[in-house]
């Protein structure tokens, strides 16, 4: 357990938990672009050097290769940053992987502004670009936990999964695994999902753990709130956040580790619209612009994703001010971005 | 069987008023080499009627493989890809020449509601990937010889690509992983008819010296004259214990002689879908 914060923090989650996942499932196989110790799966390449392929850095011609694995009933599990599995190699994605249907695995490290590698490493756009591509199932890891098990989540599915994975020093904050397309429901404003909520909050990702400091505040405060984390963005069909959306007096929030287009804040908008909640819904996210190379805690202040931008929007939703600081919210958990913890951070 | 290929699209590009036909000029020795000769194939049930169109590949819907008009697969059996789409009229036309596809199946060709599509999808006859984005076949068929590798298979994929394919960057991606893994069983053959969609290669973007290029990334390479069906069976059949090329020389006006005389550019015909006009060309 952390002194900081009485939250349990497991370092590099993936590394042994793929290793002993993977050990009874040989079909499973790994390909890698140059970035195989950054994605944690340098120590599954020497368990398994038999079935780890490294692809340099041509990302376009690894696409096709997964997708020629997985028609001779493989399972590619694809490790790279983020960035690489959908800007560079779009069209490869959506023609040899997605329209086939094929059971590839687009493992994506580095989501949003988790990194300090600046505009060029940070996959803000993926969600909406991934939510646009047919057969494509969408998957985001908000602890450790959730880098564990979604593992089995994706295993299942019978086509291509696109996951939004952590790296390096993660939280544990759920106990339970990783359900598809089930959203976890942190608090309730009653006794249960349905009852009426001054707001309902949506989180996904990394913002989870920012919500999770700011919602003790703004309850102790006296604000009514329904919490849920998402981890499935597509599909987006779970009847639980339908039930939470319309239980919503007074406003919906989201939070993203991403562009408030084309994400959790727009699939909950269109969740609202086709069900007639007229709801005032308030996205929290990067709006419209790049981002650059900083450390997260400093990324989540200057672009309004950390958990004071929470209290604001609860505040301008509610319709008041609450007398809420910085220091009183939970405390911010201290990541060594740059110790040799993270030495292969870029 | 190459007569039989170009006199099948002729009559299919008059009869509709325009079609791929250089495509069936250029690349007839080659599908008639590869479907006669040099694939190793199961057997169809006699020649299959293309089924129609039912749905994409997705959740509810399996995928459809025109893979099936090469007969069942097995480990010591051969695969073809074809990677230019574009190609489909010719693909079909030999495989209604090998005795897998009914001849009628060029009624339905891009008729709605039909699997025998205008540019192939991996379910029209005889395509197993979807390749209209070209250049992404062979890094898919490397995938494909990775796999049956693993799987200790011992039959070769071969790739049937188009030499404006090595214009695309992927190309040459999937050539340096294809001898990076030692994949020998890859065999490429490349239609180098030097025409594209804007005119001649050397006037769009020159690929040029490319068997130079090839040995230079480590593959074996073999230039040949693309209308010489027992050289490309040679070649065809060579173990290099590389990845290997088969560069076949072709003309894009072969057996249509009109096509070459009719075009303001000398030597090479309109690549893209030619139209007709009132006059009739001179039959083969």
């Amino acid at each position: 357990m952390s002194e900081h914060t009485g939250v349990e923090i497991v370092t590099r989650p993936h590394v042994e938990n793929f290793i002993r996942w993977s050990a009874d499932k040989p079909e499973i196989v790994v390909l890698s672009a140059d970035l195989t110790n950054s994605c944690e799966v340098g120590k599954w390449r020497d368990t398994y050097p038999e079935r780890f392929f490294s692809m340099g850095m041509a990302e376009q011609n690894m696409l096709g290769f997964a997708a020629g694995l997985a028609r001779e009933g493989f399972e590619p599990w694809l490790h790279t940053f983020a960035v690489f599995l959908y800007r560079r190699p779009l069209d490869q994605l959506q023609m040899s992987i997605a329209y086939p249907n094929l059971k590839v695995r687009l493992v994506g490290f580095l989501p949003g502004i988790t990194t300090p590698g600046g505009v060029t490493h940070q996959a803000i756009d993926d969600i909406a670009v991934m939510r646009s591509i047919p057969n494509m199932t969408i998957l985001e890891t908000g602890d450790a936990t959730e880098v564990e098990s979604v593992l089995d989540v994706a295993h299942a599915i019978d086509g291509p999964v696109y996951i939004r994975m952590l790296r390096g020093e993660v939280p544990r904050l759920f106990p339970e695994p990783m359900q598809f397309n089930t959203a976890r429901v942190l608090s309730v404003a009653g006794d249960s999902i349905a009852d009426p909520a001054d707001l309902v909050v949506l989180t996904s990702g990394i913002e989870t753990e920012e919500a999770l400091r700011a919602i003790p505040a703004l309850t102790d405060a006296g604000a009514s709130i329904t919490h849920l984390h998402i981890s499935t963005l597509k599909p987006f069909t779970d009847p639980t956040v339908l039930t939470a959306l319309r239980s919503a007096r007074s406003g919906v929030i989201t939070m993203e580790n991403h562009l408030i287009t084309g994400g959790l804040g727009s699939a909950v908008a269109e969740v609202m619209a086709e069900n007639g909640i007229g709801t005032p819904l308030h996205r929290i996210g990067l709006k419209d612009t790049y981002a650059h190379g900083a450390s997260q805690a400093y990324l989540l202040r200057e672009y309004d994703l950390d958990a004071m931008s929470l209290v604001r929007s609860a505040g301008k939703a509610l319709g008041r001010t609450f007398a809420i600081d910085a220091v009183d919210l939970a405390p911010v958990r201290v990541a060594a971005t740059h110790s040799s913890a993270k030495v292969e951070a870029l | 069987m190459a007569t039989g290929i170009r006199r099948r699209v002729l009559a299919h590009v008059l009869a509709n008023n325009g079609g791929y036909l250089s495509q069936a000029c250029s690349s007839a020795e080659l599908l008639a080499a590869l479907y006669a000769s040099v694939l190793k194939l199961a057997p169809t049930e006699g020649p299959l009627h293309p089924p129609t169109f039912e749905a994409v590949p997705g959740p509810d819907a399996p995928r459809v493989s025109g893979g099936v008009f090469h007969g069942e697969v097995g480990p010591d059996l051969d695969r073809l890809i074809i990677s230019p789409a574009h190609y489909a009229l010719v693909v079909y036309a030999a495989l209604i020449e090998s005795g897998r596809l009914d001849e009628a199946a060029l009624d339905q060709f891009n008729k709605d509601g039909s699997t025998v599509e205008m540019i192939g999808a991996e379910h029209s006859p005889g395509f197993e990937t979807t390749t209209g984005s070209l250049a992404q076949a062979l890094s898919t068929a490397g995938g494909i010889a990775l796999g049956r590798r693993l799987k200790n298979e011992t039959g070769r994929t071969f790739v049937f690509m188009s030499d404006g394919e090595f214009q695309e960057g992927q190309t040459w991606e999937a050539i340096q992983a294809l001898v990076f893994y030692r994949l020998d069983t890859v065999r490429v053959v490349v239609d180098v008819n030097r025409a594209q969609c804007d005119g001649p290669m050397d006037s769009v973007m020159t690929i040029e010296p490319l068997a130079t290029k090839l040995k230079a990334f480590g593959a074996s390479v073999d230039s040949v004259d693309g209308h010489d069906i027992a050289a490309l069976t040679a070649s065809l059949e060579r173990q290099t214990g590389k990845p290997h090329f088969v560069l076949a020389y072709t003309d894009p006006a072969r057996g249509v002689p009109l096509t070459q005389r009719s075009q303001a550019r000398p030597a090479l015909p309109a690549l893209h879908r030619p139209r007709g006009t009132s006059r009739i060309p001179e039959v083969l």
